[in-house]
Order: C-alpha cells, then sequence, then structure tokens
C-alpha cells in the first residue's frame, strides 16, 4: 500500500519546489524576513529545501527600529543558527526626520515599510524576493500568483499578471523588473501553527502568554516594550497576561489577554476566537474595503 | 432543513477543538487534501456555494461576518438575507462590477480533509482562467441553475475539465429550492447531461441536487429531496480519490531542479518527485543522456529516508558520479520517459498577442526549458460545438492542435499519462509574458531518425584557417533606406582587406531559397528564420556574413541573434525615416503601396519594429553611404 501524503506534507513539498524554482531561475534572490512565525515557517522551509547546502540567499529584514526587542533578539539568533548572511535594511530618511508611529500615522508604515522595501531591493539588486504571504489573510490575496511580477518601478498591476499553470513558473524578467514570490500561499493560519508544532520551529516568546506591562489606546491593547512609549500624565502600565497573534511595530500591533502558554493551547485559542488575523492591525483599515489591494499597487508586500 | 439523525460534522469538530485539543491536532495533521475547481454561468451561484462552504466549516470570523452582514445590505443581491457571494469576490473593482474575473483560491477544512477551491469564472472570454484553474485541480464541480438545465456554457466547462484530464467531475444541480426541489427536474438534467458528457469522453460523474443558498445537500442530507439517496456535496469531497495516489503507482520519474553541492563529499540531486516511488538500491536511468546508476540515499533535513513518493520534496544521491545537472530527468532504470524534439500538441492560447507560427517561443516543461516553434494549427476547437475548424493562428481563448519543434531534445511523456511532463507553457521571447499552455499528444517519427552528426573539423579550425572571426552583419530598415547599397561597400571594403565575406540579400534569396514565400506575417517569419539558418552556417564556415533584409519584427531578429553564437552577431541599424525612404523611392515599391497595389508593404500597412539596441546604428539623413560602410568595418574590426 503506497503512502498517501498529508496536507502539510504536499504543502511543503510545493513550498520547497517553489525555492529550489526561484534559485535555478533568479539571478540574485533574497529572503524577506520579518520575524513574525510565517517567516520562521519560510525559513525554516528554506533549509530543508537546501540542506545540507545552507539556503544559497540572504535574508533581509526591512527594519523600521519599532519593532519588539524580543524580535530582534530572535532574529540575530536564527541568522546565527541557519548560517546564512542577515541584511538589515532602514529608510535612512525615515530615520532622519524621526518618523515614528506615535506621531506620523500611516506615514510610518508607508516611509519605513513601503519606501524602506523599495530601497533595500533598489540598492542590492535583488531581482526575486521570498515573501510569507498567504491567499487567505486577505480578500485581495486570494487571487495573488506565487510568483507576483513588479515592474521596474515595484508596482503590481493587478491586470498584467501572468497564468499559473500546474506547477509550472515563469520566472522570466526583463531588465530591472523583479517577481515577489510566495512559497506558503496555499497554506491557513491554521497549517502555519501546526507546523511549527510539528516541527519545532523557534518563534519569537511574544506568540505565548506572559505577563506584560501594557496601556490601552482606541480599543487596542499595547504593550510598553521600551520607553519611547508616551504615557499620559500620571499613566502607569498594566500588567496583564497577553500573547501577540501577528507581530509587527510594537506600538501598532494590539495584544490580545490570553493564558495560553503552549502551542496547542495557542491554536485552540485561535481556532475558536472570532476576529481574523490581520484585526489586530492597524493597516488594512486605512482605506475601507480596500486597503490591503491599494497598499499592493503601491509596492507593499 | 437537516436531516436529524445525521450529525453535524461541523458541530463535532468545534467540541473536540475546545475539549481535547492534542485530539483535534492529530485528526488535523493526518488529513489528506483535495484540489477542486467550481465552474459555472454568472448567476449559476458559483461564489454563494463557495461562500457557504466557508461559511459552513467556520472558516469565516466573526468580524469578517459583521462586514458580510452590513455589505450584503448596501450592496448584496439578496435582499435582507446573508449574499454569501460577497465573501468571495475579491478586488475592488469586481467588487463593483459584480462579476469574477480571475481565479481566486479558498481554503477551508473538514474533519478529513483540507480543501483548496479554484474559484473560475464563467464567462466565454475566461477560458484561460477556467484552465488555469483546472491544471491543479483534482475534481470539477460543475454548477448548472436547476432553471435552466444544460447550457452552452456548462459544455464549455465540461470539454475544458475533460482536456485538462480532470478525471472526478461532480454535476451539482443548483438552486433547487427554486424548482420545489421536484426530482422530475434533477433527473431531466441528468439526462441531458449524461448523453452529451459521453459524447466528448467523460464516462462517469457524480450528479447530486443542491442548493447552495438554502444549504441542501452541502454539508447535511436535506429533508427536501428524499428522493435523492446519493452522497452530500462535502461527503464526497471528503471521499473522492486525488490525484497523487494514482500518480504514486506509475513508474519513477524526477526533473532535476537543482544540483546540490555543499563540498567536495556530496553531490545529490533535488527535485519534486512526479509519478513513483525511490527507495536506496533502486537502479535509475538520467535522461536524455541514458547513464545509469544506483540511489545510496534520499536526503531530507530530518534525516535519510527509507523511501520517497510521488508528490515530496527531495533530494537524492549515486552510488557513481554521473553526469546529470537542472532539466535532466531521473527515472526508474527500466522505464525511462522518451525523448524527442517533435511533437503534436494540444495549445490553450493565453495571450491578446494570437499565435506568430514559425516564431520561436521558449517552452518550459518541467525543469527543461527550450526554444521551440509551432507550425500552423491542424485544426482549432469550436469549445461550444465541439467542432473542428480551420484556422492559421491560435487567438486569445482559443484551442487547437498544433506540430511544434524544439531546439534540444526533450524528455516528455504524453499529457494523458504524466502531466509534470507532458504539461509545458509557451513564453514570448521579448515579453517574458506566458502567452499559451500545452498538452503533448505524441512525438513525429521523423525527428527521432534524424540525429546530428558530429563533424570531425571544427567551426574554430575553419575560422582559424581563413585568420578571421566569423561574424554576422544584419542589417535592417525599411525598403528603400539604403541597406543593400551600404551592404555591398561593406562587402567590397572587408574583400579589399582579404577577409572572407558572404552577402545575403533580401530580393536575391526569394529568386531561390525563399520563392514559395510571400509577404503575410507568416510567410515573412519564415524568410527570417531561413535566412537565419542559412548565416548560421556560414559563420560555422568560418565566413562574415552580410545580410541585407528589411527583418521588420524584433522577435525574428533576436531568434536569429539567438542562434549565433554570442559575441558574432551585430545588428545594424539603416535608419532612414519613412518619409525619407518613401521619398527615395529607388523601386517605386512604395508609389504602388500608397495606391493599393501592394498589399503587407512595411511602413505602409505592415509595421517596422525597431531596434532598441543595435550594436551599430546609421543615421542617413547625416552620413553617406561610404562613410556608413567605414563606420561599420570599424566596429566590427575595432576590437579583434
Amino acid at each position: 500500500m503506497i503512502k498517501t501524503l498529508t496536507h502539510l506534507e504536499r504543502l511543503e513539498a510545493e513550498a520547497i519546489h517553489i525555492m529550489r524554482e526561484v534559485v535555478a531561475e533568479a539571478e540574485y534572490p533574497v529572503m524577506l524576513y520579518s520575524v513574525g512565525k510565517d517567516s520562521a515557517v519560510m525559513l525554516h522551509l528554506a533549509r530543508k529545501a537546501f540542506y545540507p547546502s545552507p539556503p544559497p540567499f540572504p535574508l533581509l529584514h526591512v527594519d523600521t527600529t519599532w519593532k519588539f526587542q524580543e524580535m530582534y533578539k530572535l532574529r540575530d539568533q536564527m541568522a546565527r543558527e541557519s548560517g546564512m548572511e542577515l541584511l538589515v535594511y532602514q529608510n535612512a530618511e525615515a530615520a532622519e526626520r524621526g518618523i515614528n508611529p506615535f506621531d506620523h500615522g500611516p506615514l510610518h508604515t508607508d516611509m519605513w515599510k513601503t519606501e524602506g522595501l523599495k530601497q533595500a531591493l533598489d540598492k542590492y539588486g535583488f531581482d526575486a524576493a521570498f515573501g510569507g504571504a498567504r491567499r487567505d489573510e486577505e480578500k485581495s490575496r486570494a487571487k495573488e500568483r506565487i510568483f507576483s511580477f513588479r515592474t521596474a518601478s515595484h508596482g503590481w498591476d493587478p491586470k498584467n499578471q501572468r497564468p499559473e499553470l500546474w506547477n509550472l513558473y515563469n520566472a522570466r524578467k526583463n531588465k530591472g523588473e523583479s517577481i515577489r514570490v510566495f512559497p506558503i500561499s496555499n497554506w491557513t493560519e491554521l497549517d502555519v501553527w501546526q507546523y511549527i508544532h510539528l516541527n519545532n520551529v523557534p518563534i519569537v516568546p511574544l506568540y505565548f502568554a506572559d505577563e506584560r506591562p501594557t496601556v490601552e489606546r482606541d480599543g487596542m491593547l499595547l504593550m510598553v516594550d521600551d520607553d519611547r512609549f508616551p504615557l499620559a500624565p500620571g499613566e502607569v502600565p498594566v500588567m496583564r497576561s497577553i500573547r501577540f497573534r501577528t507581530l509587527g511595530c510594537y506600538p501598532l500591533t494590539g495584544a490580545v489577554e490570553s493564558t495560553a502558554k503552549t502551542l496547542p493551547a495557542i491554536i485552540q485559542e485561535t481556532l475558536l476566537t472570532t476576529t481574523s488575523e490581520r484585526q489586530g492591525r492597524a493597516i488594512d483599515k486605512d482605506a475601507g474595503g480596500a486597503g490591503m489591494e491599494v497598499k499592493k499597487q503601491q509596492g507593499y508586500f | 432543513m437537516a436531516d436529524a439523525t445525521t450529525t453535524d460534522p461541523v458541530y463535532v469538530t468545534e467540541t473536540l477543538i475546545a475539549e481535547d485539543i492534542d485530539a483535534y491536532l492529530d485528526q488535523h495533521q493526518h488529513k489528506t487534501m483535495l484540489r477542486f475547481i467550481t465552474c459555472g454561468s454568472v448567476d449559476d451561484g458559483k461564489s454563494t456555494l463557495i461562500g457557504r462552504l466557508l461559511y459552513d466549516s467556520k472558516m469565516i470570523f466573526e468580524d469578517q461576518l459583521a462586514a458580510l452582514e452590513s455589505d450584503s445590505k448596501k450592496v448584496g443581491t439578496q435582499g435582507q438575507e446573508i449574499d454569501f457571494a460577497l465573501l468571495v469576490d475579491g478586488l475592488a473593482a469586481e467588487r463593483e462590477q459584480g462579476i469574477t474575473i480571475d481565479v481566486a483560491y479558498r481554503f477551508f477544512n473538514t474533519e478529513k480533509r483540507k480543501f483548496i477551491v479554484a474559484d473560475c469564472p464563467g464567462h466565454e472570454q475566461y477560458t484561460r482562467n477556467m484552465v488555469t484553474g483546472a491544471s491543479t485541480a483534482d475534481l470539477a464541480v460543475i454548477l448548472i441553475d436547476a432553471r435552466k438545465g444544460v447550457l452552452v456554457q456548462t459544455r464549455r466547462h465540461s470539454y475544458l475539465c475533460r482536456l485538462i484530464g480532470i478525471r472526478n467531475i461532480v454535476l451539482a444541480v443548483n438552486k433547487m429550492d427554486l424548482v420545489d426541489y421536484d426530482q422530475s427536474v434533477f433527473d431531466g438534467i441528468v439526462a441531458d447531461y449524461t448523453a452529451f458528457a459521453a459524447s466528448i469522453g467523460i464516462d462517469s460523474f457524480t450528479a447530486m441536487p443542491i442548493s447552495g443558498f438554502k444549504g441542501d445537500n452541502i454539508t447535511t442530507r436535506s429533508a427536501n429531496t428524499p428522493w435523492y439517496s446519493g452522497p452530500t456535496l462535502v461527503d464526497h469531497l471528503e471521499t473522492v480519490e486525488v490525484n497523487s495516489a494514482r500518480d504514486a503507482e506509475k513508474p519513477f520519474r524526477l526533473p532535476v531542479q537543482w544540483v546540490n553541492r555543499p563540498n567536495l563529499d556530496f553531490r545529490g540531486f533535488s527535485g519534486l518527485i512526479a509519478t513513483g516511488s525511490v527507495k536506496p538500491g533502486d537502479a535509475v536511468r538520467v535522461l536524455p543522456s541514458g547513464k545509469t546508476s544506483t540511489v545510496t540515499s534520499v536526503v531530507t533535513l530530518d534525516g535519510n529516508l527509507d523511501e520517497a513518493v510521488a508528490g515530496q520534496s527531495v533530494t537524492l544521491c549515486f552510488a557513481n558520479e554521473i553526469d546529470c545537472s537542472r532539466g535532466n530527468v531521473i527515472s526508474a532504470a527500466d522505464a525511462p520517459p522518451e525523448v524527442a524534439d517533435q511533437f503534436e500538441a494540444t495549445l490553450v492560447w493565453l495571450n491578446e498577442e494570437a499565435l506568430h507560427v514559425g516564431r520561436a517561443y521558449w517552452l518550459k516543461l518541467a525543469t527543461q526549458t527550450v526554444s521551440a516553434t509551432v507550425q500552423q494549427p491542424k485544426y482549432a476547437v469550436n469549445v461550444n460545438t465541439m467542432e473542428h475548424v480551420a484556422v492559421k493562428t491560435l487567438e486569445l481563448n482559443a484551442i487547437g492542435v498544433a506540430e511544434l519543434a524544439t531546439d534540444k531534445p526533450l524528455v516528455f511523456e504524453a499529457y494523458a499519462d504524466n502531466r509534470t511532463l507532458g504539461g509545458f507553457i509557451l513564453v514570448d521571447k521579448l515579453t517574458n509574458a506566458t502567452v499559451a499552455a500545452g498538452m503533448l499528444h505524441f512525438s513525429l517519427r521523423r525527428a527521432q531518425n534524424v540525429h546530428w552528426q558530429a563533424l570531425d573539423i571544427s567551426r574554430e579550425s575553419r575560422a582559424g584557417l581563413k585568420n578571421q572571426a566569423p561574424a554576422v552583419l544584419w542589417f535592417t530598415g525599411l525598403s528603400g533606406s539604403g541597406k543593400s547599397t551600404i551592404a555591398n561597400l561593406v562587402e567590397k571594403q572587408l574583400f579589399r582587406m582579404n577577409r572572407h565575406t558572404f552577402l545575403l540579400d533580401g530580393d536575391n534569396v526569394r529568386h531561390g531559397l525563399n520563392r514559395d514565400l510571400g509577404f503575410t506575417e507568416a510567410d515573412r517569419i519564415e524568410n527570417i528564420r531561413r535566412v537565419g539558418e542559412v548565416a548560421r552556417l556560414m559563420v560555422d564556415a568560418g565566413l562574415i556574413v552580410i545580410t541585407a533584409f528589411i527583418s521588420p519584427f524584433r522577435a525574428e531578429r533576436e531568434m536569429v541573434r539567438s542562434l549565433i553564437p554570442e559575441g558574432e552577431f551585430f545588428e545594424v541599424f539603416i535608419d532612414t525615416p519613412l518619409a525619407v525612404a518613401e521619398e527615395r523611392d529607388v523601386k517605386g515599391l512604395y508609389k504602388k503601396a500608397r495606391a493599393g497595389n501592394l498589399k503587407n508593404f512595411t511602413g505602409i500597412d505592415s509595421p517596422y519594429e525597431a531596434p532598441a539596441n543595435p550594436e551599430i546604428r546609421i543615421d542617413t539623413t547625416t552620413t553617406t553611404p561610404e562613410e556608413a560602410a567605414r563606420l561599420i568595418v570599424d566596429a566590427l574590426l575595432g576590437d579583434r
């Protein structure tokens, strides 16, 4: 009796196949590494795809200087363990102008992340960039290709994407054009968690519940991760048992109250919870229903 | 409405998550995966059905549901009730138009399986999308509106599913609630469909009466259809056989993606197993070379495997060092696939720019990329009537059968036997767009009997004897631009310098080699292809070849460039504005063309695509022919 592969085995094989195609056909690939759980899975898959060689591309972290401290710690540790080069890019103009999430709202994401990513790709001349986006995350992503083409100015034209048949990917492009590649397009949030669980993939401890200093802002529970957090006069952070479902810039990422300290407990909570994953982030709501779609056309991942 | 004696699978799952998460995870870990597509006409209720599947399997969160409820009232088409279609209609543009214009992928789980649904639009002009969605599917759900019965679109979708090789077809007769769950309506539609299906080679399908809107026979048996004893849609999806199970029983094939060589002691070949299985000790053959070896280990990060099967990504190590690289196929030693360079294939045209017969495209099949040309199609298929139609080319969304030839041998199998080694895409060499999908039928015998003759005297020794570096000076420009005049001067000058040259002139070649060709686009492409091949033979002989052809299409000039070794092709653009060339009108051709007595004349009613980056550009409005010839000779010999 021949073994039937489970869904996770098929998803893993598909992601590895995609990564190998890119390495074989692109000139200068890079893996975008945001230190979140999807990035953790991507890095693990890359190590599997090229074992016993280290993955033949660098990791690129487009840094906003506002990530959680525990993220920076895990980032450096994982780069060491995987034997990969870690490139950290910070938008110099954003740094100079002191752009921050407290005073500048959407401009913060635009300058540090969207502009930062474009600048980093141009600076190093990468022609293919792996990202951990999934089709189940958001409506406009359900139609995203696995190989997503960007013009020389990083624009994304939904009408001008290539049909993808079977598992044949057309990685050809003209000078200056680039591809964003999404190897875990077909994974759901549950698949990601289960894969982390089964493969003991290291993730940032912030995903697990713990007592952390918090304040409430506009109905969101924020963690006071360092002393740059502006407190109101007399305001004192409250210790609460919280964890994070997604990780980004700490002043923009809402926590949930939770006691889930193990992966099964997290998965249980995720499945029983009643709000979708991106709800904890402010970014989708910027432009009404089509927030992410507009961001993508501007070059956000 | 639900049958009280059957348990609701959704409910069980939810209880298990709450009460025993470890048991749930164990169950989820062992799920298999089924990919399917849904196809139907615009109002057959596809989006509603998918929305319903997501909703019933609890893939919709409360915040999405709240948004859905408010959207339903604003733009919904179901009055005050929830419009499930709004859940799946993605991009802003189409949400306003109310139609789905691209393939969207959705995900849901049941107790037994994870599902990936490709949501395919039903419009005629979107054959492209349906073929894309179907290419990865194990099963197709063909939706029929119970009020309308089998429509032209139903036939088209069924034909496309059959073409892509989907074996499991579900005929979902939807909107049964709108025909009062009448069995005779259902039976009538099934009888109609059975007759049609047999005529296109679908010998079995599963028909079921459903309502996506009301939920009948989706996850639970409906009390409204007591006359129906078959499975619910979800029951069927959970138990039908997936493709990968069938693939594992075929002979072993692994297209090599990448050679893994971290150090001198390790050399592995990485790829996704297309069919069959492999274990240490297996005898394997590498195609196209035919060399054999034995597998010593199947390497993964989690340790070496005792066996690996179709669908797994692995790295293989061999007992001895044999040549094996990206594009090769590792196969069972005693059952290797074929190798050939001429084929018959079905093509589905995916691009706004129609097929150019004779033009070279990139062909990608598994991990092999070669240059390929397509002959004039034998016929195209009218997807509404299944009739064969005579055609000269294939336009967007056309499906046709044609012969094609590749510049290097391909390792392949018939698509019907192996999707991975029989399915391919064609890529435009200039725009890099994916222009067609293809399915190989068989190889054409004549190619197998014509082998390359290995020559004992090399092209280097031929050139060495003449004491020169071979080259092609490819002149291009409008009629009357001065190509022939300048080319003649260049040849004379080179001759005086003891260079061995040959001038191929457009008009002269058309009196002999190409006398059978006219001036249609297809003939112009063939004209240039032949001249390109002749030029290639002549540079191989060590000559400096000078050609003077209008050669209006960029793609053909690039095709010739790709035939000639790097550094030996010089594109010489004789840049004369149309007005100037027309005023000179040395041969009186412009006058004829303007009078309508000469068809397809470049610059008048046929385009000229100027070179973007020619090696040499001559502006004839500021340069005399003699100066031009000197510039060209200097550019050719300057760095040699």
